[in-house]
């Protein structure tokens, strides 16, 4: 709040002593949510926005020269040849792209799944961990136990021993697929990760909201629920999308387990004819769904805190 | 007749500070007690004792003639008996006041949500908030802030009521608003204990008035007597401060 207090009406007195001086008239535009688009009301007045013209001018004019140089540099090499016929190759391209595009809707699916238990488990294992009093010292250690043992090995590692150690026991009832155990491998390994990431956000709710909540006769359970789980998320959300944008990629390891998802049928369509343009198929396949997960993200955090800020200097 | 309250030798210390030592307070039923004293003379933290929301080191506490403060007894189910409202008002900032003050008899009180909702409405009517009901904290001041406070706290129908330096934050105008309820609640003959730095409202609604200092009650009286004749030249000291600074 006191971050709101101060960092704005400075800039806003700034923007508003350049039109001043400059002795521009505000712009219609300034009216809207005063205050709020800091940075842009600044470039709104006249010379602000030649200026923002010119710099818009010179970024992409020094992007265009920079891009050219290098496409020139690798396109003109003595390698690019080669490079294109084993990475680049469009034939390659349109015959691999049906099986890949297939394993990595494979791959959405995993990622679909594991994620919707993983935010629940994950709340779960959290809830448990802030819970106060002797009486869940017991459940507490457990979690904690839970959540150090999986978070201190690898990842991979995880997936190979549940994965193939428990469908090798044969136990009846019990799932054998490799996709089941992979799947389930990176909900247990997520939800660890998770769970840290709600707790920190539970601790950051001010204690006065615990105190209120019990002293209306509220039990734990029901004070995590109605009052600190609610606020602690609208906390964590910029970092639960991180782990979004993690798990998705993730999610392409239980190839090892032999899972037809997209990476696994890129590698199927190598081994038969060593060339590596399936991998670039793939490679375009994760970075279409997680650089727009990623900007989401950016542009969340951001205007979350903005409208923090926007309460907290009104 | 068995005591409302009753405080017995009660000792607290946040680490090696001691916040309360040995202290005794007899509340009867339709009593209205007034704790008065400087910032930390341990006003604020006898209330959360009585609360529960802070552990007693020694001592007892007894809510009509039972021991609270047994280990065998849940906290939650004494808490459900009593409403409390605080300095900072700490509203849930996520809710609206009609699911700040709906939500303890909902999710505690086992009340139906049409009657919950009815009972927040006359309350929020009788406190001149009817139109904020679908406000959020954050869009109140401070002085309707706390009246939601006060009115989610009576929503759960306590037979005891606790208010820790409450008018601290209001306007004055709502000052003498909140002592109306106060009297009303008292004639209702709602037992109330209040720690408070305003002397007039002490004065004014107190039957008890009890002068902590340095984690004791130093002196404790009818308000007349508290404020008129104090015994304890510590009273006296305290009180001809609050005299200069044009509180009394």
């Amino acid at each position: 709040m006191a971050h709101g207090g101060c960092g704005y009406p400075l800039r806003t007195m700034e923007a508003n002593s350049d039109r001043e001086t400059r002795g521009d008239s505000p712009s219609p535009g300034d009216l809207r949510s005063p205050g709020l688009w800091p940075s842009r009301q600044r470039r709104r007045g006249g010379r602000q926005m030649e200026e923002g013209a010119r710099s818009a001018l010179i970024a992409a004019a020094s992007t265009v020269i920079l891009v050219g140089i290098v496409l020139w540099w690798v396109l003109t090499s003595e390698a690019w040849p080669a490079v294109q016929r084993q990475f680049f190759n469009w034939d390659h391209f349109w015959k691999s792209f049906p099986d890949v595009v297939g394993g990595f809707w494979l791959d959405i699916k995993m990622f679909l799944i594991a994620e919707v238990l993983i935010l629940f488990f994950a709340l779960v294992l959290a809830m448990i961990r802030s819970l106060r009093g002797p009486a869940f010292f017991p459940l507490r250690a457990l979690v904690v136990l839970f959540i150090d043992l999986i978070r201190g090995v690898p990842i991979i590692l995880l997936i190979l021993l549940l994965g193939f150690g428990i469908p090798a026991l044969q136990l009846s009832g019990v799932p054998n697929s490799p996709l089941f155990w992979g799947v389930t491998t990176l909900i247990i390994s997520y939800s660890a990760y998770t769970a840290e990431v709600y707790r920190a956000g539970i601790e950051s709710v001010h204690e006065s909201q615990r105190m209120a909540a019990r002293s209306l006769g509220l039990t734990q359970m029901q004070t995590l629920r109605f009052v600190l789980v609610p606020q602690a998320i609208r906390n964590v959300i910029p970092a639960l999308l991180n782990g979004f944008v993690s798990l998705q990629k993730d999610v392409a390891l239980v190839y090892v387990l032999g899972v037809r998802e997209g990476v696994r049928e890129a590698q199927i369509y190598i081994a038969g004819t060593f060339n590596y343009t399936p991998y670039i198929v793939a490679t375009i396949l994760f970075l279409l769904v997680s650089v727009p997960v990623a900007r989401f993200t950016d542009w969340y955090t951001e205007r979350d805190r903005r409208r923090r800020q926007a309460v907290g200097s009104s | 007749m068995t005591a409302k309250v009753e405080v017995r030798s009660v000792v607290k210390s946040f680490d090696d500070k001691v916040v309360l030592r040995d202290v005794d307070l007899v509340v009867q039923p339709h009593e209205v007690v007034c704790l008065i004293g400087s910032s930390g003379s341990g006003k604020s933290t006898m209330l959360k004792c009585i609360n529960l929301l802070v552990e007693i080191d020694d001592g007892q506490i007894m809510l009509d003639g039972e021991e609270i403060t047994d280990p065998s007894v849940n906290p939650n189910d004494i808490r459900q008996r009593m409403g409390i409202v605080f300095q900072a008002f700490n509203l849930f900032p996520h809710m609206n006041v009609l699911d700040n003050i709906t939500l303890s008899p909902i999710k505690v009180h086992g009340v139906r949500k049409d009657e919950a909702v009815e009972r927040a409405r006359g309350l929020l009517e009788q406190f001149g908030l009817l139109d904020k009901i679908e406000e959020y904290p954050d869009r109140l001041s401070g002085g309707q802030q706390q009246r939601v406070a006060v009115v989610r706290a009576l929503a759960t129908q306590p037979e005891l009521m606790l208010f820790d330096e409450v008018t601290s934050a209001l306007d004055p105008e709502l000052v003498a608003e909140v002592l109306g309820v106060i009297r009303g609640l008292k004639e209702e003959g709602m037992t109330m204990i209040i720690a408070t730095h305003e002397m007039g409202f002490a004065r004014d609604v107190a039957d008890q008035v009890c002068f902590l200092d340095n984690g004791v009650i130093l002196e404790k009286g009818e308000p007349g007597k508290i404020f008129s004749e104090p015994e304890q030249p510590r009273t006296r000291q305290f009180l001809q401060r609050i005299v200069e600074a044009g509180r009394l």
